[in-house]
């Protein structure tokens, strides 16, 4: 908010945002495609049914080198709580920076790219994310972040079949896996991941031939552009955090229940335990247990929880025992779906509980995550 | 028919007068998902709000344009709130409202009027 036309910076794909009519708003200082003709609910629904093309270039590419990756990957581990060391060359993982009370700083996916590690951040927090590795690890490990390439998720059931006529070897990768591959001749960094719940790629593109190569993509019958809108009402339905929302500085990966991506190499009795910010704190959650936890939600009736929706134990009385995270409408569900923190004593699958919208309280039912099953290719 | 500032149409029906959303105004909304509408018998005063309305994006009020009773409300909208987009100007009318002081239609626009309004 309070950002203007002229302040916000352009993505390579910009000039095919306004080819393909979409509505563009300001976000963590890029003017982004938050929707196309087709529209939220019919993007989503599109992208999982066949498949949805994302610009997700604002986000941040972060080249970590030392004198080798695994130099590399131990300094890296001074600062997120997850097995860089152990992660095998040509995977990616999915992990966080912590602070010294154990809050999360940032979320972010890495890559072993064999000699280097390929670190990607959120648009927000990049610029916060890239002096916290150069303060920590330089001149061992030197950070670079990548401007001269665009990042564009290719997502859905049909994003393998689309892709694979660019290049057949993308169909034999697997859930996280990460490679170069040559796309229509121009040399890509493609994952097998994605912030959707959906099969899929990210594909890290040379700033001169993201245009070229997305428009080929949108050629295809499969293929939609799909906005930041729908982005988010996937991720939603998907089970995954919005950083800023769902968890922050203030939120342990405990509370987060994040606990999954904290290798039992890095816990309390782990070969290398520790040594991150917040160790205390978050080995002191997982011995002890949390307070609060981060839980799915799917509200009973018609009428989305949006984020800030207070919640209660009861129908009436009482003081909140959380709040809604992040809520909206789940075209996949045709209902609403949110994400929020309880207290532990509501964090059960099934516990009914209240979410209080225009004053009245609505009861909505805690949820296994994801709400819609995810669809990755294991 | 005329048209509020609010972006409601309003058409008279006998001496009902029928209240919707503009086109214009369910294009900005986006996908709606949700209509909760007020219950037929209540009596409304001017700008007071009486449904409400979520798009993908966000919830809206929806003031009543008149003094009066709401008579009637298009209770399959709740069940079908795309129909807010698909059919806006007809088929989504909100609700019915018998006014007590039909000069306060004077205060909206004609058709042209709110053309030139919203640009």
């Amino acid at each position: 908010m309070g950002e203007t036309v002229a302040d916000l910076k352009r993505t390579p794909l910009y000039d095919l945002h306004i080819d393909l009519g979409a509505k563009m708003v300001g976000f963590a200082g890029y003017d982004m495609p938050v929707q196309y003709p087709m529209g939220v609910m019919k993007e989503h629904l599109h992208t999982r049914a066949q498949a949805g093309l994302f610009d997700v270039s604002h986000m941040g590419q972060v080249v970590l080198k030392a004198e080798s990756y695994a130099a590399a990957a131990e300094a890296f581990e001074t600062l997120v709580p997850v097995d860089v060391l152990g992660l095998g060359e040509g995977r990616q993982r999915y992990g966080f920076f912590t602070n010294e009370a154990g809050g999360i700083e940032d979320d972010l996916m890495f890559a072993n790219r064999g000699d280097h590690l390929f670190v990607v951040v959120n648009a927000a927090c990049k610029e916060a994310d890239i002096a916290r590795m150069t303060q920590a690890l330089a001149p061992a490990v030197s950070v670079t972040e990548i401007t001269d390439r665009a990042l564009v998720a290719l997502q859905g059931p049909a994003a393998e079949a689309a892709l694979s006529r660019l290049n057949p070897t993308v169909a034999g990768m697997a859930f996280m896996d990460f490679a170069e591959v040559e796309l229509d001749g121009v040399a890509c960094w493609v994952s097998r991941s994605g912030y959707t719940g959906e099969d899929g790629y990210e594909i890290s593109i040379p700033a001169e031939a993201a245009d070229a190569l997305c428009r080929k993509l949108l050629e295809m019958e499969e293929v939609a552009p799909i906005g930041l809108g729908a982005r988010d009402s996937l991720r939603l339905e998907g089970g995954l955090c919005l950083y800023g929302n769902d968890i922050d500085a203030e939120t342990s990966p405990i509370e987060a229940a994040l606990t999954w991506a904290i290798q039992k190499v890095r816990r309390a009795d782990g070969a290398r335990a520790g040594g991150f910010p917040g160790a205390d704190r978050i080995f002191g959650d997982l011995a002890e247990g949390v307070a609060r936890k981060r839980v799915g939600l799917a509200p009973q009736g018609r009428a989305p929880m949006r984020a800030g929706t207070p919640l209660f134990a009861q129908a009436e009385g009482g003081d909140p025992i959380g709040e809604v995270t992040s809520g909206g409408f789940g075209p996949t569900l045709n209902g609403p779906v949110a994400m929020g923190y309880v207290g532990s004593a509501q964090a059960a699958a099934g516990t009914e509980i209240f979410g209080e919208v225009r004053g009245k309280r609505m009861p909505v039912t805690v949820a296994k995550m994801p709400l819609v099953p995810a669809n990755f290719k294991r | 028919m005329k048209f509020t500032e609010e972006h409601e149409w309003l058409r008279a029906e006998g001496d009902l007068i029928v209240v919707g959303i503009t086109e214009h105004a369910s294009e900005q909304l986006g996908d709606v998902v949700f209509v909760e509408l007020p219950e037929a018998g209540t009596e409304v005063t001017k700008d007071e709000e009486v449904c409400v309305i979520e798009s993908v994006k966000a919830a809206s009020d929806i003031l009543a344009p008149l003094d009066g009773e709401i008579v009637e409300v298009n209770e399959p909208l709740v069940d079908e709130p795309g129909k807010v987009n698909d059919d806006p100007m007809e088929g989504a009318w909100f609700f019915k409202i018998k006014p007590s002081d039909l000069s306060q239609m004077d205060d909206y626009m004609d058709e042209a009027t709110y053309k030139d309004f919203i640009g």
